[in-house]
């Protein structure tokens, strides 16, 4: 059975830097697989990629066995594939609802207007802002527009989720929060690709976990395997720090 | 059917009512001419609107396709005797048709170096216009006085124009409307919003500005077709009048862009205005001063316009005047 | 054909000036992601400039350069204050209608106090004679000022620290606030600058052809033309892409009505524009932001 998302060779160069060299993964159905790696590793850059923001220089994309790779982002998005952003970009004039419906509308199953108000429901329901579907973007909290994101992405009834540090700047409770729903979205049915900063997160929630340094794919395996690899730790022990954590969070 | 049960059909039926019946009862030639004017004004900003105020991507060329309208109507009239109704929506046709082209070319573009390539437009097809013989050059095409027979004659048909005219109108602000709350509007919202953001949502962003473009030229190229067929007469700089360009613009930013009334609302009250500076003997040459200080204002302190003031002060209005 | 290769000579000339018209916008457009609609009307702000302070002040014509300059550069930080500055983090949109509409208001003061008369410089220079061609003094001066502005501007770019500034600013603004640099002023000083071009470039033009108040039209979409050619943000390419556009009208003019030209142009703006977002020789991106 092949996999969900398969990345194959995928390579990208910005001027004189590498950003991405060679890389290959892939997502298994119904996994949650984690990507890590010290800043500048190139993580963000790889979600570009992969959802056709930005084309590549060499590699394959496959999603659900089509090849994607390059193909504009409606189009990706259009085959199952979802994703938020590490600095939150809600359509601040429309409200909750307005922003799922956005995402209802145009996702997967390319819904009529009529169809896609309860779907974008459903989807602000499951992120806990079922009671602020009239509040405009704008006026959300930080985390109120984290977790629209999330909806807006979800509303999509996408097969894959591609979720780029949803757990950034978010307070202790929001962040347990926010792992539960994530739970209940993967017991939904959609696997997810996540980037995350916050070890303790993302070692607990991911099935297997990738390492990216410097654009290339440092280790790859369980997260508590990934944790105790030397190769790994050493990469973060630029930060001794989060080498600490990540220590922590393989035990 | 729903429709008839918003309040803004029965707005929009009272306006078109209005207009059409104010200067019938008493015949009245001067208010028929003045609201014309308006009409013209009202058209062009709320096919302009749906580019600008939905999509978020200006279009300076606008008046193009009101020129090009008229010449394509005026021409097929003159050298082949088609009548009006057919010249006019061949003329609609054929200028959607070339917006289209040239749509799903530029629209790749960023909106900046969208509305730079606008800038040039219409320069360079008046330009063209200007060489091209079959169109007249620069003496342009006269009509003759005989093809108002059909009509009912000279008075008559001024009469039938202007009430086509008034229809135009109100198909366009029902296509302002109806597009608005549809899923394609919907769509144009997310990309006037953040169009990197509606394409990663799935919106198909190349083809949704090339329609909205191609959608934008049809109805004032109709109005092209029936204005200058009024008048018997176009030539270039009359086709492609910058001043009417530019007015357009600060019509939509005034009413209120993104809003289906803010066009009307900001015809209305430019026409005032100008009518209030053409009488007055200081001012009649600052027109376009004046215009661009407010443009300029609007910009600057309220981008929303006057709609946006409204809703922000009053925002149940929001869902009956949309 | 010695006709033909004269009219490319001298279209190397009237180009440069061109280019310098560019370097106004490739400036303003590079630093700040502004597009300046006013280009036109400061062109023709320089135009009327040197006419005035030539003809009513007596001052000769070369030497009214250093005042256009230095007054376009002060009305260009204003014109920043009024209109720019508001919007410069906001959509593209607003900071286009907002020169825009400045655009309007300038046009529309000068078209009521000049009406659309037509204007001329008078300059009498010796120009060079090739056989039986003469080249106007007036090109050749305009062109040799123009290589000196450059060499000015291109010192100022990359030999001074303010220049360092600005470059640091259209580079990246956050950080370049980030260590220390006060880029509103920066800002402010690169509108100024990128005006002052403009009124500089219209000056010069003022001596090679006949001009109108609504003559600044034409040469703003010529710049813009021109900017897209060489490149956004790159003001060695607008020189050179100049220079290019110079040519192609000296190539077209013994052949085809004048008029045409702007047809071409703009056919070859819109065609470059799709082909090479960044602008042929670009350094930009003009797809994602």
């Amino acid at each position: 059975m092949s996999a969900l998302l398969e990345v194959a060779g995928l390579s990208k160069r910005f001027g004189g830097v590498q950003a991405v060299d060679s890389l290959s993964f892939a997502v298994e159905e119904g996994s949650i697989l984690g990507l890590i790696g010290p800043n500048g590793a190139g993580k963000s850059t790889v979600f570009n990629l992969i959802n056709g923001v930005i084309p590549p220089d060499e590699g394959r994309v496959r999603f659900r066995g089509a090849d994607v790779t390059g193909a504009p982002p409606y189009r990706v998005a259009r085959h199952g594939l979802a994703r938020t952003n590490q600095i939150v970009q809600p359509f601040m004039t429309m409200t909750v609802l307005e922003n799922c419906i956005v995402g209802a509308c145009f996702g997967r199953e390319n819904l009529p207007l009529s169809s896609a108000r309860e779907t974008a429901r459903e989807a602000a329901t499951l992120v806990g802002l079922e009671d602020r579907l009239e509040t405009l973007a704008s006026q959300l909290t930080i985390a109120g527009k984290k977790r629209l994101e999330l909806a807006r992405a979800l509303a999509a009834r996408p097969t894959l989720l591609l979720l780029d540090e949803v757990l950034a700047g978010l307070n202790p409770t929001e962040v347990e929060r926010m792992i539960g729903t994530l739970r209940t979205i993967r017991a939904r049915g959609v696997s997810i690709l996540m980037i995350e900063h916050l070890m303790q997160a993302i070692m607990s929630l991911s099935d297997r976990i990738v390492v990216l340094n410097t654009g290339t794919k440092l280790a790859e395996g369980l997260p508590a395997e990934v944790a105790a690899d030397p190769q790994v730790i050493e990469a973060y022990l630029g930060d001794p720090g989060l080498a600490g954590t990540l220590r922590e969070a393989g035990r | 059917m729903r429709l008839v049960r918003r309040p803004f059909f029965w707005i929009i039926a009272a306006v078109i009512a209005t207009f059409a019946l104010a200067p019938t009862y008493g015949n009245n030639v001067e208010l028929r001419e003045g609201l014309l004017l308006a009409t013209v004004y009202i058209i062009l900003a709320s096919n302009l609107n749906m580019m600008l105020g939905y999509a978020g991507y200006v279009n300076f060329g606008g008046i193009v396709f009101f020129g090009l309208g008229g010449y394509f109507c005026v021409w097929l009239m003159s050298a082949f005797g088609w009548p009006l109704v057919a010249a006019t929506l061949t003329g609609g046709v054929a200028v959607s048709a070339l917006a289209l082209l040239f749509g799903l070319g530029i629209l790749r573009l960023r909106g900046a170096y969208f509305a730079l390539a606008t800038v040039g437009v219409n320069e360079a097809v008046m330009a063209f216009v200007t060489n091209f013989g079959p169109w007249g050059g620069s003496t342009g095409i006269y009509l003759s006085p005989a093809l108002f027979g059909p009509l009912g004659g000279p008075a008559k048909a001024l009469w039938t124009i202007y009430y086509l005219l008034v229809g135009v109108m109100g198909l366009s602000l029902y296509l302002s409307y109806t597009v608005k709350s549809s899923k394609f509007g919907l769509g144009l919202l997310a990309i006037g919003q953040n169009e990197d953001a509606a394409s990663v949502l799935g919106v198909p962003t190349p083809r949704y500005k090339a329609a909205v473009y191609s959608l934008s030229a049809f109805l004032p190229a109709i109005a092209g077709g029936l204005y200058f067929f009024k008048g018997a007469f176009i030539q270039p700089p009359d086709a492609f009048d910058l001043q009417l360009s530019t007015e357009t613009i600060v019509i939509a930013m005034l009413g209120g862009q993104g809003t289906v009334t803010g066009p009307a609302l900001g015809a209305y009250l430019y026409e005032e205005l100008r009518g209030w500076l053409l009488t007055s003997p200081t001012f009649s040459n600052f027109q376009l001063v004046i215009a661009g200080g407010l443009l300029l204002v609007i910009v600057l302190f309220a981008p929303g316009g006057l709609m946006g003031l409204i809703y922000r002060r009053w925002p149940r209005l929001r869902r009956i005047l949309e | 054909m010695i006709g033909l290769l004269a009219s490319l000579l001298d279209g190397i000339l009237v180009g440069a000036v061109y280019g310098l018209a560019a370097m106004g916008i490739t400036l303003i457009w590079g630093v700040m992601d502004v597009i300046n609609l006013t280009h036109g009307a400061m062109i023709v702000a320089g135009m009327f400039g040197v006419y005035l302070l030539s003809g009513s002040l007596g001052i000769p014509v070369y030497a009214t350069l250093p005042i256009v300059l230095v007054g376009g550069f002060v009305v260009g930080i204003g014109l920043y204050w009024l209109a720019v500055h508001r919007v410069v983090g906001q959509p593209p949109l607003m900071s286009l209608l907002s020169t825009f509409s400045v655009n309007l208001v300038l046009i529309g003061l000068g078209t009521a106090a000049w009406g659309t008369a037509l204007f001329n410089v008078q300059v009498s220079l010796p120009g060079l004679s090739l056989g039986r061609y003469t080249f106007p003094g007036t090109h050749l001066m305009a062109a040799a000022l123009t290589g000196v502005i450059g060499g000015v501007l291109y010192l100022f770019l990359y030999r001074t620290r303010t220049g360092k500034a600005v470059r640091a600013v259209s580079g990246n603004r956050e950080a370049a606030e980030l260590v220390g640099i006060p880029t509103r002023r920066v800002l402010a000083l690169s509108f100024g600058l990128g005006v002052a071009l403009a009124c500089v470039s219209g000056m010069l033009i003022a001596t090679l052809f006949p001009f109108t108040v609504l003559s600044g039209d034409a040469y703003q979409l010529k710049s813009f033309v021109v900017t897209v050619l060489g490149g956004l943000g790159n003001p060695a390419g607008a020189l050179a892409a100049g220079i290019a556009l110079g040519l192609l009208e000296g190539l077209a003019t013994p052949f085809m009505p004048v008029s045409w030209t702007l047809v071409i142009e703009f056919v070859v703006f819109v065609v470059v524009l799709v082909a090479f977002p960044g602008g042929v020789l670009g350094l930009r991106r003009a797809r994602s932001h």
